[in-house]
Order: structure tokens, then C-alpha cells, then sequence
């Protein structure tokens, strides 16, 4: 038997039940549709996850300082010691030994509640040094950045994120104010541009001011401690090399022959990235998996109304066994019915997931949240539809079997 | 053309055997039209069906066209049904939700035939049906959907074709008209007919009577044209 001649049966059999294949098909079109918009979704995470982190600045190497093993034997905790000094930035930025790294920066952080006139607001304040900019790919929006001769005399002055302006100033035109970090007066000197994203710690959510001020009026008796210093390798391409220079360098300086002994540790843009996505990862396939047993209940709805088809269809299957259909006839018949059934199902489930993927950032509750908007990836589509095939295919060949397994003379005989 | 040879058959019903044929001898020739009597139980319908090559028989030997078909399996069985075999069955059995060419169309679909389309065409032609080759059984009458059966079962130009009670469900006019087409199709083109019925003045149609009782042949007769 042909192939045009089972779709064509296949159809009308359909047809001649369009209920009961519209509710069977409609369990492998939930399915389907769950796959392909939970799958955005997870995907949505991914992209938004890894916007995220590219907006930390390009090619950045974050180095943290870290417990000096084998020594005492007792282990701080992370970010308790204190091994990272200026003296190792100016190295880094002397620029002799590490020509793939454009610039580094410490970074001392100091928590504080902010106030201005009768506003208050907490961020954290971050001290560093002129080339903050650059090295985490900020933008000055109004006003400008502070100076190095702001850092060297200790300038109380701050460059603040949108977050914070918009929190603290509403409509007022931040330059020029002065605001209370922890009691202590700084002026405003700079507003950096929105750098969008949203949750996991935002990027607009910083106020930034010298780091020799922060020492001075906002650290306490803690002294020159640097929590982190942020380099900048010249391409995505010499972050490796980058890494290898500063290990030299930090090494060196430190009097550390031994790299398993080092007092600090380097993380880069790209271990971030890798860390973020193989949580992504899982977490689709989680949400994949979910969706994939309501896949499996479609499934078995298939197989069971094929089972109900075969068996009141069994006297046209003796007809058409007694006229010359084989084994396979018959069966390519079923077979492709189940497949016809599943695959328009998955077909329309794709149509109504990626639906509901495109309009859900549309939706006013999803737009204002920070709910990532979903990204219908075209391998899920792809696999979806196979799957639902596939699922017709697999369900369909125990009813299908059974049917060409009939007797001919018996199922003439049924009524 | 059919040759069967000591042919019996026992079916197992729980535990009970029932021996349906108990070594039956028939010769066929082509161009005959054979009608086989029996009474309800006689082995008529075993008789047909092994004939028809829905069934094989226990013991013996049946010969088809030249071909023991005895010892043939499922598959080889329904190509034999396709190629050499037409039914035409009491209850019409055409397909629902199809139209009487698309029926009649059938078995070329199943054998991977040319020129399916004329072929079926020509088929109801020559049953007088060709104005209603676009109706649905439901919209046929019963011996206008009879007639398309008949058509069924020529399009493949099959060696016999078998007739199991075809005018059970028909009036008797439309019996009468049903029973003149195939005496016509045995007389014109030499169709080979084996005709199973109960009904004595539907057998008078045949030029042959076989008459079955207990799974035995029991009288053969031959009358004149």
C-alpha cells in the first residue's frame, strides 16, 4: 500500500471522529507546547544569565585574594584574609611583564546607607581607581568620572549608577548635590548610563568613589584592605595568556615559589560564563523533562484511542484483509494514522508554545517583573516535533499490530 | 482451475473438536458456475473460506489456479486473495466513508497496479454503476452496493470469484438482479463462479449444485445451459 493512500485513510478516519482526534490530539499538543515554552524559558534564563555577565566588562579577570595553604593549617574563610596590596595593582598596571593586560583596578567595598535631603537608600560604595570605566564598561551618562588627582588627594566625591538616582534623587539633577555615605559627606561628581539586566546583584546599583576615600572615610580601622582587583585582558583571545601574567606577576611579588600555595586566585569572565551556563543547562533540562512526561501521558492517549479504533474498525480490517492486504498493509496503516494523530498534535503544540513564548513578554505582569523573556530555540522545536512523531510511532505500534495481527475470518465476523 | 483433494478441517473449540470437512473432493473447471447447498453446519462457510484462501485445511490439498495453497503462510495468502480471488460477500462489506470507486479501487491499491483510476472505472462500468462511482455505500442501495462489490471483486480480473450468500440482505427483485448479473458475467466473459447460498431457487442460477451435509459432499449435479 502507498504511502498517499494510508495518510489518505488516515485523514478520513480522523475527520470521521473529529471530536475524539481533536482531545487526543490535544494531549500531545499540551505536551508539545509545555516542552517548547518551558524549554524557552530555561533558554530565556541562559541568554538573560549570560547578558549578565558579559556586562561585568569585557575580558575581565577578577582576582580574589585567598588563604595561604600549609601554613597554619587553619583555614579562613573566603575573602578573610587581606594579601592583595596596591603596590600589586601598580605592578600589574606597570605593564613589563603582562603586555596582554590593558588595565587593572582594586576595588574595596564598603556597605553604607546613603542619604540625601530627607531620601535614604543602601548600595554598597566602591572604591577604586580612574580606569573603573574601562575595565568594567561603564559609560558616564552626565557629568564625569573622578580624576587621578581626586584619588591621590583623597576627594570625597562619588559617580553613582541609574538605580541609585532614581532612588535617591527622583527628578533632581544629581551633579553637583552632595549625599551622606554613612555620615560623611561625598559630592556628586558623575552618573553612569543604565546598563540594564535586572536581579542577581545589578550592575546599576553602584555608587563608586575613590579608593583612597573610601580608605579614609568609610572603612574604619580595617585599613588599606582591597577585596578584589579587576583586570582587562586586550581580546577574548589573551584572557588565557592574561591569567598566566598575573599568576606570574602576583607570584613573584608575593614570594610564592609554589602555584599550589598562592594567596590568591583568578577567576575569569569565561568561568563565570561556564559555572552560569552549565546551571542553565540543567536547569532546561529540568524543565524539559517536566514537560516531557506530559509528552508520554499524550502518548498513551494516543494508544489508547487507537486501541478503540482498531477494535471498531475491525470488521473494515477484515475486508480489507480479505481483498489482499498483508500484514504490513494494514499495519503501515495504523501505524501511520497513530503518527498523523501525534504529529499534527506536536505540530499545533509547537505553533501554540512558541505563541505563548513570543506574547509572554507582552504581558503586563510578566513585562514589569524580572522574569526572563522566553527564547524559542529551533533545535527544541525541531526535537519536539520528532518526539511527537516519535511517540505516535511507538504508541501506535502495539494497536497497530494488533489490528494486522487479526484473523481474517473472524474479523469479517465481528458486528 | 480448483482442485481440492481429501480437504478437512477440524477447529478446536475449548476442548471440544469439531471436524467442519471430513475429506472433501471437488473439481472446478474454468468457466464453471458452481452453486455449493448446505444446510446451517453443513461446512459450507469452511468450505468458502478455505476456498477463498482465508483459511488453510487441516489435511488434504487444494490447488488454486495451478497453485497448492495449502501450505502458504498470512502474506502469501493475501496476495493470492488479491490476485485470484473476488468475494463478494451478504453483507456488501464495502468500506464506509468511501466512495464505491475508491472501493472498487481497493484491491489494485493493495496489489500496486497501474491505472487504478479506469481500471475501476471500467469495473463499475460493467456492473452498471458507473453514474454512482462518487457515492458512499450509505448512499447506495443494497444492490446497487452489491453491484459495486461484484465490481470489487472483477477489477483485479481475479480466476474466481466467490459469491457467499450475495442476495441474503436483498429484496427479491433485487436479488433476481444480482443473480442475472453474474449468470451474465459467467456467460459473457467466462467468469468462473462458486456460488455458496441455502436458497434452492438462487442455486437454480448455477449451472452446477454441490450439496454439502456434515462436512461431506453429499450430491454433485450437473444441468444444461
Amino acid at each position: 500500500m502507498n504511502i498517499f493512500e494510508a495518510l489518505r485513510v488516515a485523514f478520513a478516519g480522523l475527520l470521521a471522529n473529529r471530536l475524539r482526534s481533536s482531545l487526543t490530539m490535544l494531549g500531545i499538543l499540551i505536551g508539545v507546547a509545555a516542552v517548547i515554552l518551558l524549554v524557552a524559558v530555561g533558554n530565556g534564563a541562559s541568554v538573560q544569565i549570560n547578558n549578565q555577565i558579559q556586562a561585568l566588562g569585557a575580558n575581565v579577570i577578577f582576582v580574589y585574594p585567598s588563604n595561604a595553604r600549609g601554613t597554619g593549617g587553619v583555614s579562613q574563610g573566603f575573602g578573610t584574609s587581606q594579601t592583595l596590596t596596591m603596590a600589586d595593582v601598580d605592578a600589574i598596571n606597570s605593564r613589563q611583564q603582562d603586555p596582554d593586560i590593558v588595565a587593572a583596578i582594586p576595588i574595596a567595598q564598603s556597605g553604607g546607607q546613603i542619604t540625601y535631603a530627607n531620601q535614604n537608600y543602601f548600595a554598597p560604595t566602591t572604591g577604586t581607581t580612574v580606569d573603573f570605566p574601562q575595565v568594567r564598561d561603564y559609560q558616564i551618562a552626565e557629568g564625569s568620572f573622578f580624576t587621578q588627582d581626586d584619588v591621590t588627594s583623597q576627594h570625597r566625591v562619588v559617580v553613582l549608577g541609574s538605580t541609585v538616582v532614581t532612588n535617591l534623587f527622583g527628578t533632581v539633577d544629581p551633579v553637583g548635590q552632595t549625599i551622606k555615605i554613612n555620615r560623611q559627606s561625598f559630592r556628586v561628581i558623575g552618573v553612569f548610563a543604565a546598563k540594564g539586566g535586572s536581579g542577581l546583584g545589578s550592575q546599576d546599583n553602584v555608587v563608586v568613589a575613590p579608593i583612597t576615600a573610601v580608605w579614609a572615610y568609610l572603612s574604619g580601622g580595617r585599613g588599606k584592605n582591597i577585596s578584589q582587583i579587576v583586570a582587562s585582558a586586550s581580546s577574548p583571545s589573551t584572557v588565557t595568556q592574561a591569567e598566566n601574567e598575573l599568576t606570574t606577576i602576583l607570584l613573584q611579588r608575593h614570594q610564592i615559589s609554589d602555584p599550589a600555595q598562592a594567596d590568591f586566585q583568578l577567576q575569569s569572565q569565561q568561568d563565570i560564563l561556564n559555572q552560569a551556563n552549565s546551571i542553565a543547562t540543567a536547569l532546561t533540562l529540568v524543565l524539559g523533562a517536566i514537560a516531557g512526561i506530559s509528552l508520554v501521558v499524550g502518548g498513551i492517549g494516543i494508544m489508547n484511542i487507537m486501541l478503540v479504533t482498531v477494535t471498531e474498525r475491525t470488521r473494515e480490517i477484515g475486508i480489507r484483509k480479505a481483498i489482499g492486504a498483508r500484514w504490513r498493509d494494514v499495519l503501515t496503516q495504523f501505524l501511520i494514522e497513530a503518527m498523523v494523530l501525534s504529529g499534527l498534535g506536536g505540530a499545533l503544540g509547537i505553533a501554540l508554545g512558541t505563541a505563548l513564548a513570543v506574547e509572554a513578554p507582552h504581558i503586563p505582569a510578566i513585562a514589569n517583573s524580572s522574569f526572563p523573556p522566553p527564547v524559542v530555540s529551533i533545535p527544541s522545536v525541531l526535537l519536539a516535533f520528532g518526539v511527537s512523531v516519535a511517540i505516535g510511532l511507538f504508541f501506535g505500534i502495539y494497536p497497530a499490530n494488533r489490528a494486522a495481527r487479526l484473523h481474517p475470518i473472524e474479523a469479517l465476523r465481528h458486528e | 482451475m480448483i482442485r481440492l483433494e481429501a480437504v478437512s478441517k477440524t477447529y478446536r473449540m475449548g476442548r471440544v473438536e469439531v471436524q467442519a470437512l471430513r475429506g472433501v473432493d471437488l473439481l472446478v473447471e474454468s468457466g464453471e458456475f458452481v452453486a455449493i447447498m448446505g444446510a446451517s453446519g453443513s461446512g459450507k462457510s469452511t468450505l468458502m473460506n478455505i476456498i477463498g484462501c482465508l483459511d488453510v485445511p487441516t489435511n488434504g490439498r487444494y490447488f488454486l489456479d495451478g497453485t497448492d495453497v495449502a501450505r502458504l503462510d498470512d502474506d502469501q495468502l493475501a496476495i493470492i486473495r488479491n490476485r485470484k480471488i473476488g468475494f463478494v460477500f451478504q453483507s456488501f462489506n464495502l468500506i464506509p466513508r468511501t466512495t464505491a470507486l475508491h472501493n472498487v479501487e481497493m484491491p489494485l491499491i493493495y496489489s500496486g497496479a497501474q491505472n487504478r483510476r479506469p481500471r475501476a472505472l471500467a469495473a463499475l462500468e460493467s456492473v452498471g454503476l458507473a453514474d454512482r462511482a462518487a457515492h458512499l455505500p450509505t448512499e447506495l442501495s443494497g444492490g446497487q452496493q452489491q453491484r459495486a462489490a461484484i465490481a470489487r471483486a472483477l477489477v483485479t480480473n481475479p480466476a474466481i470469484l466467490l459469491a457467499d450468500e450475495p442476495t441474503g440482505n436483498l429484496d427479491s427483485a433485487s436479488s433476481v438482479e444480482i443473480m442475472k448479473l453474474l449468470a451474465e458475467l459467467n456467460r459473457e466473459q467466462a467468469r468462473t463462479i462458486v456460488l455458496i447460498t441455502h436458497e434452492r431457487d438462487i442455486a437454480a442460477f448455477a449451472r452446477r449444485i454441490v450439496e454439502l451435509r456434515d462436512g461431506l459432499i453429499v450430491t454433485d449435479e450437473r444441468r444444461a445451459a
